[in-house]
């Protein structure tokens, strides 16, 4: 084979993915050791970025909002979609309209997603406080939010003092987590269906001819061997939970970071950083670093503990 | 005779954990259709209509009987139900020029004078349309998304081709390459695309928006994959009956991978037409500003019309939506693979 040939082929391609992903990703690293202020090299400042960022408050915040969020959606959503998956694995009649529907809001772009949960959770005119005044409750701020949860729920209860550092996520942010899930959960619930319909239905009769209980079937049978499935599903709602951007965007504020800051996510701040606020790039591009740190070692933790555990 | 009777114990049971599944799913369907239905319904009320609470499911403008046949568009402050008594105030804005109300201030009058109709307000769509520039918001994301699938499609067979088929030095590292890239997210790259962009002079072009995107490492994995499932023997066949490399790909590899292409379009409809934070950044201007980040603007602006920012969403997401109902199988499966990147 000339190898010329081939290097025709596969230069539309090539030319594009160096310029614009390979270069870009070396330079996040190579620009987070200089200062750079609106696109202009100004100078080499080694580690000062990062020594800056470890002492950054905001920078701190906005990790903590993150993990907040990401153990928000993740856990939901995966119980959500497997139980709703296993629902409609059951044979259902009108399967194929069930999941449509479900999928819907996969194919809706986010940015019309958030306009409508914001005007869902308008704190006077919103659908959320009609449904909670029918129920009896009172009405809620949601996304203009700030205090957290637990302490909300603290002085429901009649409690006066309740520790400043265990306030929990702000009602804001679980608003945002409510969204994703719903956004998601068609999505996860189509891959564990597929999942569901890989078994064999010979373990299932085996079981059953074996006098299992359903419970019984789906802990002994159903979850093991959905576990490469279950662990996709874990590994990339995370790895996109860590990335939450529009709807941070879009639902809360002006300004964008919600009520006091607590939706400010770790990619709103480096686009803060980045593009806003006077184009702290080397700064920025140190958070970029960070963050793509935290998917790599979720993705190699994750993909080490499969190997362990999941059935194949 | 026992056993019938069991028979039929397990029958009555199966059949209430039967319903019981129906009314789990069918809270399901409830809870994830309710915003669409929200999002129509509050489009079609009348700027006065959204600040009522409780909220109106249908659309309903409350008129006044102003004596005979003239009726004059109201808003309700307030009902008593005991006394038979409502105490409207007058609309703002009206739709019918002819219901210049006579009404002045609040007043308390008797329930039986005061009528609801349904009323579908289609002009908040003319209205919110012509607020912004949707129609060039629109044009803009029908056109990068025209190239960006072209491009995918000529780059990525050709590349995939190469992977499949040709051998060369270093063919599997730079595809491993190539797929390490794929772990990569946008967040991390998008200040140094920024300044690339910049250096280039695309920033607030058609260019930043679509040449980026015209290389899709996904793509070219999948088309590989199905590349390599086409026998060899068909390959060398050909070429010995004298079919060029690519005319090989042209006439035969390609027809025989349009499950595979038809999916790759799909994702990349999808993906470029939902995309947001890159046309954020690299957009200023609305002359190529697509129509997710134009209508990120329009909510930020409008803020408090409601009624025609769910106008504005309804129309942006209608397309697809569309689309989504008629071909909802490939649509599902193609977004389902493409997600599938591990």
């Amino acid at each position: 084979m000339d190898p010329l040939t081939a290097a025709l082929y596969l230069l539309p391609a090539g030319v594009i993915v160096i310029i614009f992903r390979m270069v870009p990703i070396g330079s996040a690293f190579v620009l987070s050791f200089f200062d750079v202020k609106m696109g202009r090299v100004r100078g080499f400042v080694g580690l000062a970025q990062y020594a800056r960022l470890f002492q950054d408050p905001t920078f701190w915040n906005s990790l903590g909002t993150t993990s907040y969020y990401v153990i928000g959606v993740v856990p939901i959503s995966l119980f959500l979609s497997l139980f709703v998956a296993v629902l409609l694995n059951q044979k259902l009649r009108g399967l194929g309209f069930y999941r449509t529907v479900y999928f819907l809001p996969v194919v809706t772009s986010l940015v019309a997603v958030s306009m409508v949960w914001k005007w869902i959770f308008h704190p006077r005119l919103g659908l959320l406080n009609y449904f909670l005044s029918l129920l009896g409750g009172g009405s809620l701020q949601w996304l203009e939010e700030p205090r957290g949860v637990f302490e909300m729920i603290a002085s429901g209860l009649g409690w006066s003092w309740w520790p400043d550092g265990l306030a929990g996520p702000s009602l804001a942010l679980i608003a945002v987590i409510v969204v994703a899930i719903w956004r998601g959960i068609g999505y996860n619930i189509v891959i564990f269906l597929a999942g569901l319909q890989n078994i064999p239905d010979q373990y299932y009769e085996a079981a059953r001819i074996d006098g299992a209980s359903s419970r019984q079937v789906f802990w002994r049978v159903t979850w093991p061997l959905l576990s490469p499935t279950t662990f996709y599903v874990l590994l990339s709602t995370t790895i996109v939970s860590f990335q939450v951007f529009t709807q941070i965007y879009l639902m809360t504020g002006p300004p964008v970071g919600g009520p006091m800051g607590t939706t400010k996510v770790i990619v709103y701040y480096l686009f803060e950083k980045g593009f806003d606020a006077g184009g702290n790039m080397g700064y920025a591009s140190a958070v970029a670093l960070v963050l793509f740190m935290i998917i790599l070692t979720l993705t190699l933790l994750q993909r080490r503990l499969v190997e362990r555990r999941v059935y194949y | 005779m026992r056993d019938v009777e069991l028979n039929a114990g397990f029958r009555a049971r199966r059949g209430a954990g039967r319903a019981l599944i129906y009314v789990a799913v069918w809270v399901g369907i409830v809870v994830m259709t309710v915003p669409f239905f929200w999002m129509i319904s509050t489009s079609l009320k009348s700027p006065i209509e959204i600040l009522e609470f409780p909220p109106t499911w249908v659309p309903t403008g409350h008129y006044m009987n102003m004596g005979g046949d003239e009726w004059t568009e109201v808003y309700i402050v307030s009902r008593d139900r005991e006394a038979g008594t409502v105490t409207v105030r007058p609309a703002g804005r009206t739709d019918e020029p002819s219901s210049a109300s006579s009404l002045a201030g609040e007043t308390t009058v008797d329930e039986s004078l005061v009528s609801d109709r349904i009323r579908l307000r289609f002009q908040n769509y003319v209205e919110a349309w012509n607020q912004a520039p949707f129609a060039r918001y629109y044009f803009n994301t029908i056109l990068v998304t025209l190239f960006v699938v072209a491009g995918v499609l000529f780059t990525s067979s050709l590349a995939a081709y190469a992977f499949a088929r040709m051998k060369f030095w270093g063919r599997d590292n730079i595809f491993v390459l190539f797929l390490s890239m794929m772990m990569v997210p946008q967040p991390v790259y998008i200040v140094p695309s920024y300044i690339i962009l910049v250096k280039l002079g695309w920033i607030d072009s058609y260019q930043a928006l679509i040449v980026p995107w015209i290389a899709h490492i996904f793509s070219i994995f999948l088309l590989r994959q199905h590349f390599k499932t086409i026998p060899n023997d068909l390959y060398d066949a050909a070429i010995i009956d004298g079919c060029s490399r690519f005319a090989f790909l042209w006439r035969i590899m390609l027809p025989l991978s349009k499950a595979v292409l038809v999916a790759v379009v799909i994702f990349t409809i999808v993906g470029t037409w939902n995309s947001f934070l890159w046309p954020l950044v690299m957009t200023n201007t609305p002359e190529v500003r697509p129509l997710q980040v134009g209508l990120a603007r329009f909510s930020q602006e409008q803020g408090t019309s409601h009624e025609l920012m769910m106008a504005a969403a309804a129309f942006s997401i209608a397309p697809l939506i569309v689309a989504y109902f008629f071909a909802q199988k490939q649509i599902i499966q193609s977004l389902a693979t493409s997600g599938m990147k591990s």
